[in-house]
């Protein structure tokens, strides 16, 4: 079984996608400090609109982790483009006390600038070694590795990865697909941007997009878009493990993310197997799995030819 | 301000110098360029040969190297830098931080341009690319309004280049895997988007239907207009409305907002297109250089010309021009 894998992966929680309340969030985080998740990734990554908790309520937040034990992450802002979000960006970065997930390179000067070591999340582009080998001499301890690259991709860049670099890999969650400067949920209800009223909120999994043949396709999540399927590599953990994969990555879901990071942990602690493990999350899944990119083949894909 | 202008093949680029471009930019014939298109692009003798037309009128060319490579594929990449430098060009359009370190290395005195696939949105990053490439100068995503452009401008030292006709990306440049989640080719990965080779046509009894693989992008009834399945593009069903759930299909036209560019400093103009064909490149050089020839003699006397419009919603992409991120009024 998983059992003879080298180090077993870290189970993290990536940073919260969606517009919660103040409420459904302290919930949430109260239920997390609990939970299995050993490292947690806390903040607003997305809009900047979203206004129910300012710095200090997720820096609040990443205390009460901290005391439960938790590795605490503060992830920033994917697009950045008003000098209102590069103040809030400064700030971040300057917090003191937790480390910084970078999602944007101007979030990547100002934690280098500081000389801080910082996590890259997923919107960082690094397709190849050589750029991880520049980010790591700028401070760069841990990257997320983008969606959109296959184990066959993983497995090259960690073949002459720089040292003291830890590797992240997502293996559950909806795929963040696209950034725009427009939000899709505020057109859906004929709002301008500016008076969006915050309306993503009623959309605590995203907004689901079909084709007009009622295929789920996309989910809108304001300004970003993701697919309407759930990444899901449950019977790959064993192997990513061997390939040098350091922790896994888990994003937060409307309902049921404790049972989500329950079977991780089962699965890869070698008391639920591959089978199993992968019903159970797709028990938990808003509309499906997918699992393409892992194995180089459309990212919609859930039946891929997998590898050994 | 300067007319940078898409050459996808030899006719586009002569068309493109002979009506006025200060610069063309082109690609090689392979996934280094994110028009990775069948049938487009510069082999050795071609790219020689526009080098020298180009040169001879006074033309300068970029040379786009702007996807992202992967670990097997890395020396593709070094190999179209070297090859572009052989050739002479007058800069290099980059995204990936690996490429523009190893040009940066290998030929620090051929100058580099952060591609729009960079995604630098916000003047803390176009910095940092400043800072450790030597990049001389950023092609700013289309999703920054024109306040927001300014202030670019003022704070980054770097020539600023934005888009002002053609093909309108509502999603940002760089940070978009639409394309491969439905097809398994992005452009930052293979330098596509929807290629060609997913797309099928079906004639059904409710009408046209176009597809990118098994995915229904639109379908159209008698009389309407069938475009290029683009995801972005497509028709979706959400809630209760069956509607163009992302963009209506329409291309960007900045024209009028030419005075208030050059005032507030953008040093180039970039006509996007390189797939489009050499009469799209010819025409559209043509009125932008009237243009540009007539906002840099007086940008307070400037109007829009009623035959530029016309020339330009003749070769415009969807029935509607729109000035983009531009004028929008929120931050």
């Amino acid at each position: 079984m998983t059992r003879a894998v080298p180090t077993l992966p870290r189970l993290t929680l990536g940073p919260v996608q969606y517009h919660w309340s103040r409420e459904r969030l302290e919930a949430f985080y109260a239920e997390v400090a609990a939970g299995p998740a050993e490292v947690v990734y806390l903040g607003e990554s997305v809009c900047s609109k979203r206004r129910a908790l300012r710095l200090d309520d997720w820096l609040a937040f990443g205390e009460q982790l901290a005391e439960a034990g938790k590795e605490v992450v503060l992830s920033s802002l994917a697009l950045i483009e008003a000098e209102s979000e590069l103040k809030a960006l400064r700030r971040l970065c300057a917090n003191g006390k937790f480390r910084v997930e970078a999602n944007d390179i101007g979030a990547v000067r100002l934690l280098a600038e500081q000389g801080v070591p910082f996590v890259a999340g997923p919107a960082v582009n690094i397709y190849n070694q050589h750029t991880l080998a520049l980010l790591a001499r700028k401070g760069l301890t841990r990257w997320v590795m983008p969606f959109e690259l296959s184990r066959a991709t993983l497995a090259e860049i960690l073949a002459d990865a720089p040292e003291g670099v830890e590797t992240e890999v997502t293996v559950y969650g909806r795929i963040p697909l696209a950034w725009s400067a427009r939000c899709f949920t505020a057109r859906h209800h004929n709002l301008p941007k500016d008076a969006c009223d915050e309306v993503c909120e009623r959309y605590p999994d995203g907004l689901l997009v079909r084709t007009r043949e009622e295929e789920p396709f996309l989910a809108f999540n304001g300004i970003q878009t993701q697919s309407a399927q759930t990444y899901a590599l449950a019977g790959e953990i064993a192997d990513m493990a061997g390939l040098g994969v350091d922790l896994v990555r888990v994003y937060p879901q409307a309902e049921g993310t404790d049972a989500v990071l329950t079977a991780f942990v089962g699965l890869r602690d070698g008391q639920l197997a591959a089978g199993a493990a992968q019903e159970a999350l797709e028990q938990r899944m808003p509309v499906g799995p997918c699992r393409g990119y892992w194995y180089g083949e459309p990212g919609i894909a859930a039946e891929t030819k997998a590898v050994s | 301000m300067d007319l940078v202008c898409p050459a996808g093949n030899l006719p586009a680029l002569k068309g493109a110098v002979d009506h006025g471009a200060n610069a063309v930019y082109m690609g090689f014939r392979d996934d280094t360029n994110a028009r990775s298109f069948p049938g487009l692009n510069f082999s050795e003798g071609n790219a020689r040969d526009g080098i020298r037309y180009a040169h001879d009128k006074g033309t300068r060319v970029y040379v786009a190297i702007n996807t992202y490579p992967q670990p097997g594929g890395f020396a593709r990449w070094q190999a179209a830098v070297d090859h572009a430098a052989e050739l002479g060009v007058d800069a290099l359009i980059i995204a990936d931080m690996a490429v523009l370190d190893y040009a940066m290395r290998a030929h620090p005195d051929l100058p580099r341009h952060l591609s729009v696939q960079g995604s630098a949105s916000n003047y803390e990053a176009i910095r940092f690319y400043h800072e450790e490439f030597g990049v001389r100068r950023v092609v700013l995503p289309r999703v920054l309004s024109l306040s927001q452009v300014a202030r670019v401008i003022d704070q980054v030292p770097v020539e600023v280049e934005v888009f002002g006709f053609g093909g309108l990306c509502v999603m940002v440049e760089g940070r978009c895997t639409l394309s491969s989640f439905a097809t398994g080719q992005s452009p930052n990965s293979c330098g596509v988007c929807s290629p060609a080779s997913a797309v099928r046509w079906t004639e059904t009894e409710q009408g046209l239907e176009s597809r990118l693989g098994e995915l229904l992008i639109d379908r159209y009834g008698k009389g309407e207009h069938a475009g290029y399945p683009t995801i972005c593009k497509g028709r979706y069903a959400v809630g209760d409305a069956t509607y163009y759930a992302i963009e209506e299909p329409s291309s960007l036209n900045t024209l009028e907002l030419l005075p208030e560019l050059q005032a507030m400093g953008v040093r180039a103009i970039k006509i996007e297109g390189r797939q489009r064909s050499p009469a799209y490149v010819r025409q559209v050089a043509k009125v932008w250089r009237e243009a540009l020839d007539a906002v840099a003699h007086d940008p307070d006397g400037f109007t829009l010309r009623a035959e530029w419009l016309a020339a330009l919603g003749k070769v415009a992409e969807g029935a509607q021009t729109t000035l983009g991120a531009y004028h929008r009024p929120w931050q």
